[in-house]
């Protein structure tokens, strides 16, 4: 990786130094008026050539997953099939037009279509919209369709959504949105539902539950079917967060446990990069009874033809056209490529390569939750006195790694969440091993160096609470 | 870690001191070590009602972004303007000049069903 400080393009600018020459105006000049005239503008002036090298050597620090390894816990950094990006940049898929009329793009309605059935099949639901955009639109779907289901059933009054403390900050968010009050389930030592505190909040203003599984803690929600069978026989209706639908592919069909709603991240989980800034796609997956309520519209068959049209009670359109399209290309070809058995082994080598690392790790990491773990684990940093997880993070950096999502979930202190993925080799994840042992043996014998990293790149430790305290947003000034 | 004697305290980490007829409301110095450097805090205006278990505003480290629940029913008399220029102060004294909003509880009484400082001190102790 290129190390050295890059300046900014104001520094690198020198009067005088152009990157362009315009030809001689062909038509004749027109006065600006003078009130909108200014004598100085602060651009900075280049030639094409350092600029050209000012980017590159910025491309250069990048840090990404065809680089390095990325064990970012919630977010699934594995590595992504790049004979699906040939796909997804195919001329036929990337230049048509999105008002081309049904009858000129049966192969793109054909493969929404086949997605719709496979991510239903996939996820145990009877019905798949491809619109939203994201993870969190998804949810803002979800909880949509529920308020709206309630509404049909006469249970408009119910507006408090139950969210267990393990779930990703979006959940609640989500609701504030679709107009419901929230109220937090706390987990029982196993790291699971407190089944105690769930069955005290349930009441006739109960709308429903959201439920990660498995939950940020990397936990595996033992009593679902049994969680979803309270929430419904006191009313409420049940929304699947399937960020972590890694863990599962193939293996369980949360559709079937008593899961009314849910989303799945199709970036990430389904063959598009995540974490690049976008675009994601957020599909949304229902039971029988919400089909009707999905946002559309959506993929039919009918008379052997594909075409589009809204469901029947639809919440309406949450995006422009049709979703992401190139996300559902990939997720298209990811999971024709894979099957069903290729499909399972995500979940099985994810699972196994989490407890892997569970396994060389938590005798110096210690846990708060001791059991096997689903496709990643919470563990804590605060490996020797005076050493917490941000100076573990830090000095991870030095060795090479992209550090794990620290302080997540809150309800573990000094937090250290580790995903590796199921791309990753065993030699990958015993020199990760190797390395989170060495900065635990250096974190006694030389805790300096953590408080001081990362040593090795082109800004030390930057001054968080002083950015957050008295943020400077203006360049030099 | 410290814990003041004469304060009561929620299983949400926040304290509850009466001082005369108004009750003095912030979080534990637990709490404040948890959170770490804390950056920005918000809290509701004077003079609204809220129940025991509410939000009265919400407090945000490098860490993380908590919210701050009511340890007991009542209306806001006064909140610390002085956090706005200096959140640390509730790093620095969390019983003291870092304390949050002052409370004139509907029932004094319901200080009684919060945790006494030693219960509350084992409890933070087991986690």
């Amino acid at each position: 990786m290129n190390l050295s400080p890059e300046p900014l393009v104001f520094e690198l600018s020198r009067p005088g130094l152009v990157g362009c020459s315009l030809p001689g105006s062909d038509v004749p000049a027109a006065q600006m008026p003078k009130a909108l005239v200014r004598s100085s503008l602060d651009l900075p002036e280049l030639d094409e050539l350092t600029v050209v090298r000012h980017f590159t050597r910025l491309s250069q620090k990048n840090y990404s997953i065809d680089t390095h390894f990325y064990p970012l816990g919630s977010c699934t950094m594995k590595y992504n099939p790049k004979a699906n990006e040939a796909a997804a940049s195919h001329p036929g898929w990337k230049n048509i037009h999105p008002l081309a009329g049904n009858s000129e793009t049966q192969g793109a309605l054909e493969l929404l279509y086949k997605l719709q059935e496979y991510l239903a099949e996939i996820g145990g639901f009877a019905a798949v919209s491809l619109q939203p955009a994201a993870g969190a639109h998804g949810e803002l779907a979800g909880v949509l369709m529920i308020r709206d289901c309630l509404k049909t059933r006469g249970q408009g009054h119910r507006t408090t959504m139950l969210i267990p403390d393990s779930a990703h900050g979006t959940n609640p968010a989500s609701c504030t949105m679709a107009g419901f009050s929230t109220q937090t389930i706390p987990s029982g030592k196993d790291g699971n539902i407190d089944l105690k505190a769930l069955e005290a909040a349930l009441n006739d203003s109960v709308a429903g539950i959201m439920i990660t599984n498995p939950n940020t803690l990397g936990l595996f929600e033992r009593n679902i079917t049994k969680i979803a069978a309270m929430v419904h026989q006191a009313g409420g209706l049940v929304y699947g967060d399937g960020a972590n639908m890694n863990a599962l592919t193939g293996v369980f069909q949360p559709g079937k446990s008593g899961i009314d709603v849910m989303h799945f991240n199709l970036h990430k989980t389904f063959s598009t990069p995540h974490g690049g800034g976008g675009p994601g796609a957020g599909m949304v997956a229902a039971v029988k009874e919400l089909a009707a309520f999905l946002p559309g519209p959506i993929a039919w068959r009918r008379a052997g033809k594909y075409e589009l049209a809204m469901p029947e009670k639809s919440i309406g359109r949450l995006k422009a056209f049709y979703g992401n399209f190139g996300v559902l290309v990939r997720a298209y070809c990811y999971v024709s490529m894979l099957g069903a058995e290729g499909l399972r082994r995500i979940a099985e080598n994810s699972v196994l390569n989490a407890n892997y690392l569970r396994a060389k790790l938590e005798k110096t990491y210690k846990l708060k939750y001791t059991r096997p773990c689903m496709h990643e684990f919470v563990a804590m940093g605060d490996v020797a006195p005076g050493i917490r997880t941000l100076d573990i993070a830090k000095r991870l950096i030095d060795y090479g790694f992209h550090p794990p999502t620290i302080y997540f979930p809150l309800i573990v202190p000094e937090a250290l969440m580790i995903e590796p993925t199921e791309t990753e080799s065993k030699q990958t994840l015993d020199s990760f091993v190797e390395a989170m042992l060495a900065i635990a043996a250096e974190a006694k014998s030389n805790p300096e160096l953590l408080h001081d990293a990362p040593g090795t790149t082109p800004v030390g430790r930057l001054d968080e609470v002083a950015a957050a305290r008295s943020p400077v947003l203006c360049f030099r000034g | 870690m410290s814990v003041d004697a004469k304060a009561r305290y929620a299983q949400s980490h926040e304290y509850a001191r009466l001082e005369g007829d108004l009750v003095i409301v912030g979080i534990s110095d637990h709490a404040q070590d948890e959170l770490g450097d804390i950056v920005f805090i918000e809290l509701k205006e004077v003079g609204k009602k809220l129940e025991r278990g509410q939000v009265f505003g919400t407090i945000e480290s490098v860490k993380a972004a908590s919210d701050l629940y009511m340890p007991l029913s009542g209306s806001i008399e006064a909140v610390n303007d002085d956090l706005q220029a200096d959140p640390a102060l509730v790093n620095r004294e969390p019983y003291g000049n870092g304390w949050l909003i002052k409370v004139k509880p509907n029932n004094a009484k319901d200080m009684e069903a919060l945790l006494e400082a030693k219960a509350y001190a084992s409890m933070v102790g087991e986690e």
